[in-house]
C-alpha cells in the first residue's frame, strides 16, 4: 500500500474514533444543525489560518469554539428560534469563509479540498494532530460519560441530581468543535455532519445500550473510511464523498437487515 | 398555613419575572416532613416556575428560599422526551443517578416495575414511565419529593394506584411531598394541603376548603362537575384518605 494511503487510513481511523461517540450525542440531542454550523465555520477558520499563518487545526478549532459560544449566547437571549439562529450563523460563516479565502492570494486553488476534504494529501504531522486531538477528546468522553449521558436524557433532572449542567454542555460543544476541526481534513467542510450522524444512525438499529451504540458508530465510521479510501484508490473517486457514501451504504444495509426497531 | 415544628422548606415573598411579565408574586409556603402539598392552577399559572425555584433550577427575582441543611430532593419531572435513537433501558435510566444496580432494582421493585428493568424506556406506557421516574427520584433517599404532574398520561385506575403508591412512599420515607396538578379533583384524595396558584396564591388550605373557596370556584368552577364520577370508586382506599373527596363530591352534586 502506498504511503499516502496508509497516512490517509490512519487519519480517517483517528477521526472515526471520536466521530462515533460525538455523532451519537449529536443524534441523541438533535444537534445535527449545530454540528453543521460549526462545520461551516471551519472554512472561516481555514481562511484565518492562511491569513495569519497559524496551524489550520488550531485556527479552525478556535473559530468553531467561538461560534459554539456565540450560538449558546444567542440561544439564551431567545430572540429567534434555535433553527433560525443556526441558519443565520451557518451560512454567514460559510459565506464569510468563502469571501475571506478568495481575498487571500494563492489560497483559492484548494477550494475543493476545503469543501470536500483532502485526506489523500494528509501529512504525518497532520495525522499526529488528529490522533492527539482524538485521544484527548476520547479521554474526556470517558471521564465525563455518565454526566454527559444524564444531561442528554433529562437536563433538569440531571441538574437536581447535582450534575454541573452548564459545564457539561460546554464541554460537549468544545469537544464537537475540536472534532470538526480534525474531521474537516478527512471529508471537508460540507460533509463533516454526515460523518457524525450517519454512522451513529446506522449503529442505532444494532445497539442495545448507549455504550454499544457509540462503539458501533466508531466501528462503522472506521469501516466507511476504509471502504471509501478503497473506492478512491480503485475507481479514482474523490475520497471524502466516497467515505460518506460508504457510511450511507452501511446505514441503508442496517435498515434492511436489522429487525423492526422499538420506537415510541 | 399550619405552623410546623421543623420546616424542610420555606419560601417567603417569592417573585419571578420573565422579561416584563410577572409570573409569580408574593409566594409564601412552608413544607414539613410527612406533609403532602399540592400546587394546582390553570396552564400558565406559574406552577412549573415555582417548582423550578423550589428545586433551585431558577433563582427568584425577589424573596427567599430556605432549605433545611442537607435537604435531599427527589424530583420527578413532568415528562421525559427521549430521542428514539437513544437505546436506554429502564435500569440504565436509573443508573444515571445511581450506578449501584442493586439499589436501582430495589427502587424499581418499590414502584412495581422491576420486571421492566431491561425494557427500552421509549417502549414504556404512560403509567410505567411515571413509575420509572418515581423510582429514580427515590434513589436519592429524598427528604422532599417534588412530583410534577405525577399522573400525567395515566388512565383513571392507574392514577389511583399511583397516588396510593405515593402515599405509601411518604409513609415509609416520612418525606414531604410537593406535587403539581392541573386539577384539584384528581388529587383530592392524595393531598393534605392545596395551594391554588394563578400568578399569586389565590387560596390555600385543605382540599375541602380550597374547593369551596370563591377564588377557586372562579378559576375552576365550570370544570367541577366533570370529575365527580372519578370519586365513585374510592371505597377501596384507606378510610382517612377517602372521606374528604367523598364528602366533597356529594356536596358538589347537591
Amino acid at each position: 500500500m502506498p504511503e499516502f494511503l496508509v497516512l490517509a487510513l490512519l487519519a480517517g481511523l483517528g477521526v472515526s474514533l471520536v466521530t462515533g461517540p460525538l455523532g451519537a450525542f449529536v443524534v441523541w440531542r438533535r444537534m445535527a444543525y449545530f454540528g453543521d454550523t460549526l462545520a461551516h465555520g471551519a472554512l472561516l477558520g481555514m481562511a484565518l489560518s492562511m491569513w495569519f499563518t497559524v496551524a489550520p487545526t488550531l485556527a479552525v478549532a478556535l473559530v468553531c469554539i467561538a461560534l459554539a459560544l456565540l450560538i449558546t449566547a444567542l440561544q439564551q437571549r431567545r430572540l429567534l428560534s434555535t433553527d433560525t439562529t443556526l441558519g443565520i450563523l451557518a451560512h454567514s460563516a460559510l459565506a464569510l469563509g468563502l469571501v475571506a479565502i478568495t481575498l487571500i492570494p494563492g489560497a483559492r486553488a484548494d477550494m475543493e479540498g476545503l469543501l470536500f476534504g483532502d485526506i489523500l494529501a494528509v501529512t504525518p504531522a497532520e495525522v499526529l494532530t488528529i490522533w492527539v486531538t482524538a485521544c484527548l477528546v476520547a479521554t474526556l468522553l470517558w471521564k465525563l460519560w455518565r454526566p454527559l449521558l444524564a444531561i442528554t436524557v433529562h437536563l433538569d433532572l440531571a441538574q437536581v441530581e447535582g450534575v454541573a449542567v452548564a459545564r457539561m454542555t460546554l464541554a460537549l460543544k468544545l469537544m464537537l468543535a475540536l472534532v470538526v476541526a480534525v474531521a474537516m481534513k478527512v471529508v471537508g467542510v460540507l460533509l463533516i455532519t454526515a460523518l457524525l450522524i450517519i454512522p451513529a444512525a446506522a449503529a442505532r438499529g444494532l445497539a442495545r445500550n448507549p455504550e454499544s451504540m457509540v462503539v458501533m458508530a466508531s466501528a462503522i465510521g472506521a469501516t466507511a473510511v476504509a471502504a471509501g479510501l478503497g473506492a478512491a484508490w480503485l475507481w479514482n473517486m474523490p475520497a471524502g464523498p466516497a467515505i460518506v457514501l460508504s457510511a450511507t451504504l452501511i446505514f441503508v444495509l442496517s435498515l434492511v437487515f436489522v429487525p423492526a426497531r422499538l420506537e415510541s | 398555613m399550619t405552623p410546623q415544628p421543623q420546616p424542610l422548606l420555606t419560601l417567603r415573598g417569592i417573585e419571578k419575572r420573565y422579561r416584563n411579565k410577572t409570573v409569580l408574586r408574593h409566594i409564601d409556603l412552608t413544607l414539613a416532613r410527612g406533609q403532602i402539598l399540592t400546587l394546582i392552577g390553570p396552564n400558565g399559572a406559574g406552577k412549573t416556575t415555582l417548582v423550578k425555584i423550589v428545586l433551585g433550577l431558577l433563582a427568584p427575582d425577589a424573596g427567599t428560599v430556605s432549605r433545611a441543611a442537607g435537604l435531599r430532593i427527589g424530583y420527578m419531572p413532568q415528562k421525559l422526551a427521549l430521542d428514539p435513537t437513544l437505546p436506554l433501558s429502564a435500569g440504565r435510566f436509573l443508573q444515571l443517578a445511581e450506578p449501584d444496580i442493586r439499589l436501582c432494582r430495589a427502587a424499581l421493585e418499590e414502584t412495581g416495575i422491576l420486571h421492566l428493568i431491561d425494557h427500552p424506556v421509549q417502549g414504556l406506557s404512560g403509567g410505567e414511565t411515571q413509575r420509572m421516574l418515581l423510582a429514580r427520584a427515590l434513589l436519592r433517599k429524598p427528604d422532599l419529593l417534588v412530583l410534577d404532574e405525577p399522573v400525567q398520561g395515566v388512565d383513571v385506575t392507574g392514577q389511583e394506584a399511583l397516588y396510593l403508591l405515593i402515599n405509601r412512599i411518604r409513609q415509609r420515607l416520612n418525606c414531604a411531598i410537593l406535587m403539581v396538578s392541573h386539577d384539584l379533583h384528581l388529587v383530592m384524595a392524595a393531598t393534605d394541603e392545596v395551594i391554588c396558584l394563578n400568578g399569586h396564591i389565590c387560596c390555600h388550605g385543605s382540599p375541602e376548603h380550597v374547593s369551596n373557596d370563591p377564588a377557586f370556584v372562579e378559576l375552576f368552577g365550570s370544570r367541577t362537575a366533570l370529575y365527580t364520577h372519578h370519586h365513585d370508586h374510592h371505597h377501596d382506599l384507606d378510610a382517612t384518605v377517602v372521606e374528604q373527596p367523598t364528602d366533597r363530591v356529594e356536596r358538589a352534586d347537591a
